[in-house]
């Protein structure tokens, strides 16, 4: 029980929470905003990370520079798949976004030339010798750290991850008051009432997609930067499914659901290691990581079945039911 | 080289088409992309190991017992998740994601009841057989001939028994469906049993054809089965069919050196994707779909 009382672990789980909110606001705005059924939003992250380690790593670039090429990237992603698929019924949609996910998986796991393969980022610069993208992040992790005075590195990345998590939210929520957030939610209800006012419905929904992209891609800068190793198998369709369950759990249409579903999220996720009653101590510790996962799927039928709008949504701007 | 990479794919795509058509009796009329549907597989075919290796009552007895017990916990789930769900007039989406955490739940359960190590049936692994240049294993032949059995009965129960035909009324058009006087529950009742069972065949076939499988191996299987029913057009089972058997075979015959070389056989499940992506941009609608649904 002594992990429960550790600053570090809790630490841990608010890095990872704000990582998830950067992950989840990018489906608030596709689904949230635009209506856009996105089950292929690991793919993105996926994106972001591979770039950013690719550039430092065998381009030799600046973290600096290849964080941001790393987002321009994700978004440059989403726009590809928008061409390709936005003119699908919703649920043609879903699964090609699903299978795309996984192709960007796929190919991550067998091109080991460019992404280390299935061993991860450690084997990008070939097997010889060890590569690390992340010195110049521990660097400035450490300076920040410095600067405030803060007890621990994990405090650091804590403030730093929730800082932009939480200037993007703003943002998100401030751009649905704009003209565009207005157009965008119309879409979602009605997409041809929109377009018959000469609303370019596409163009939008590409928009919507390519913003999301780069959100999913900043969520994996952060990734990136926090474990400072990562493979393929980090970035499977659970992950994307995560998201969801997090924008289901705060409310579907509003920005500010998202931080709180992840929050909600991450202590039921890290706070389901910890029960140390029965029936739970019936089963050892790699039964116990079964359970976990299970009740994080009860709680998302759970969801659906009792409260659709999540904790903070409307029941009026639902698009749930 | 050629013949054998064929062979492999109607076997591959006996099994896609198997569960496709599942799938897309559920989609068509229920209205659920059954995301569990992998898993579901997955306990049809941990069902069967059980009867078929623990209990040694043989492959028949252990499929049969595998198709009951799927259609139970596909009628079963009905009650408890499904039904309350329609009640609450939920659209897509909520039925989506619902079947995404039934599908995180079931796996895990899986898991739990099973352990993780890999299972396999009590087939000769090393029984051949030999037609021309094409050699199949006995599990693969059991695969084809099932398959052919299981795909020709499905046919016949949909083109020709009164189920059938108000089974396809009610996907075609529910309330018209319902106004002309058929009995919508008892359709919905018959699709969960009939895929389930099939649901449970083709896991058997699966876990045959591939000699080893764990409780992922119905997730991994999954992603391929729907592009399989969105190639054929979601909710037609007809199409479904087709699509199974053209995503096994395409899947297969890309790894063919004759073709520029040949995929990586790693790049198979990829190549699965971009046949549905290449289909899509071409015919949203899929290939046998009609256009007014899209």
């Amino acid at each position: 029980m002594s992990v429960l009382t550790s600053g570090e672990f809790w630490a841990f789980v608010g890095v990872v929470a704000g990582i998830y909110t950067i992950l989840t606001l990018g489906l608030q705005i596709e689904f949230g905003y635009a209506g856009l059924l996105n089950f292929g939003h690991v793919a993105f992250m996926a994106i972001g990370s591979y770039t950013m380690a690719i550039l430092v790593v065998k381009s030799g670039w600046s973290m600096w520079l290849a964080a941001p090429a790393a987002v321009v990237a994700s978004a440059a992603a989403g726009v590809v798949l928008g061409l390709a698929t936005l003119r699908l019924r919703a649920d043609y949609f879903a699964i090609v976004t699903i299978a795309l996910s996984e192709i960007v998986r796929y190919v991550a796991t067998n091109e080991d030339r460019l992404t280390g393969g299935s061993q991860g980022t450690i084997n990008l610069a070939g097997a010889e010798e060890a590569s690390d993208y992340n010195s110049q992040w521990q660097r400035f992790q450490d300076w920040f750290q410095g600067a405030l005075h803060l007890g621990s590195k994990d405090v650091a990345m804590l403030l730093l991850v929730w800082a932009v998590a939480l200037v993007l939210t703003a943002l998100v929520a401030l751009s649905i008051r704009t003209p565009w957030g207005r157009v965008l939610r119309a879409i979602r209800e009605d997409e041809d009432a929109a377009r018959s006012l000469g609303k370019n419905v596409f163009a939008y929904k590409l928009q919507a997609l390519a913003l999301g992209s780069a959100l999913a891609g900043v969520a994996g800068l952060f990734y990136a930067w926090q474990f400072a190793f990562f493979s393929p198998a980090d970035f499977a369709p659970l992950l994307t499914f995560f998201a969801w369950m997090i924008l289901i759990l705060g409310g579907v249409g509003r920005a500010w659901a998202v931080p709180v579903g992840a929050l909600v999220f991450g202590v039921i996720f890290a706070g389901t290691r910890f029960f140390e009653f029965a029936p739970f101590t019936w089963f050892d510790s790699a039964e116990r990581a079964y359970l976990r996962l299970m009740v994080i799927g009860l709680v998302l039928i759970g969801l659906i079945l009792f409260r659709p709008q999540g904790l903070l949504g409307k029941r009026e701007e639902l698009v749930l039911e | 080289m050629f013949l054998q990479l064929l062979a492999n794919g109607l076997v591959t795509g006996a099994v896609y088409a198997i569960a496709a058509v599942g799938v897309s009796l559920v989609y068509g009329i229920l209205r659920i992309v059954h995301f569990a549907y992998g898993d579901l597989m997955t306990f049809g075919a941990f069902v069967a190991v059980t009867f078929d290796t623990t209990l040694g009552l043989g492959m028949i007895v252990a499929t049969a017992a595998a198709m009951v017990a799927a259609s139970a916990l596909s009628v079963g789930l009905d009650f408890a998740l499904w039904r309350p769900l329609r009640a609450r007039r939920a659209n897509f989406m909520s039925l989506f994601l619902a079947s995404i955490g039934l599908a995180l739940v079931l796996r895990q359960a899986i898991f739990l009841a099973w352990g993780p190590q890999p299972r396999a049936f009590d087939v000769d692994p090393f029984k051949v057989y030999t037609i021309g240049s094409v050699r199949l294993s006995g599990a693969q032949v059991i695969a084809i001939v099932v398959a052919v059995v299981a795909i020709v009965l499905v046919g016949l129960l949909l083109s020709f028994t009164t189920l059938g035909r108000t089974m396809r009324a009610v996907a075609d058009d529910r309330s018209l469906a319902a106004v002309a006087g058929i009995d919508t529950g008892r359709v919905v009742l018959a699709t969960w049993v009939l895929s389930g069972a099939l649901a449970a065949i083709a896991g058997v076939l699966a876990g045959l054809v591939q000699s080893t499988f764990d409780p992922n191996f119905g997730f991994t299987l999954l992603l391929p089965v729907f592009a399989a029913v969105v190639l054929g057009g979601i909710g037609n089972p007809y199409g479904a069919l087709a699509g199974g058997f053209l995503l096994g075979i395409v899947t297969e015959l890309s790894t063919w050196e004759g073709f520029g070389g040949g995929v990586d056989p790693v790049y198979k499940p990829v190549v699965a994707f971009a046949v549905l992506i290449v289909v899509l941009l071409a015919r949203p609608q899929g290939i046998l779909g009609r256009a007014r649904l899209v």
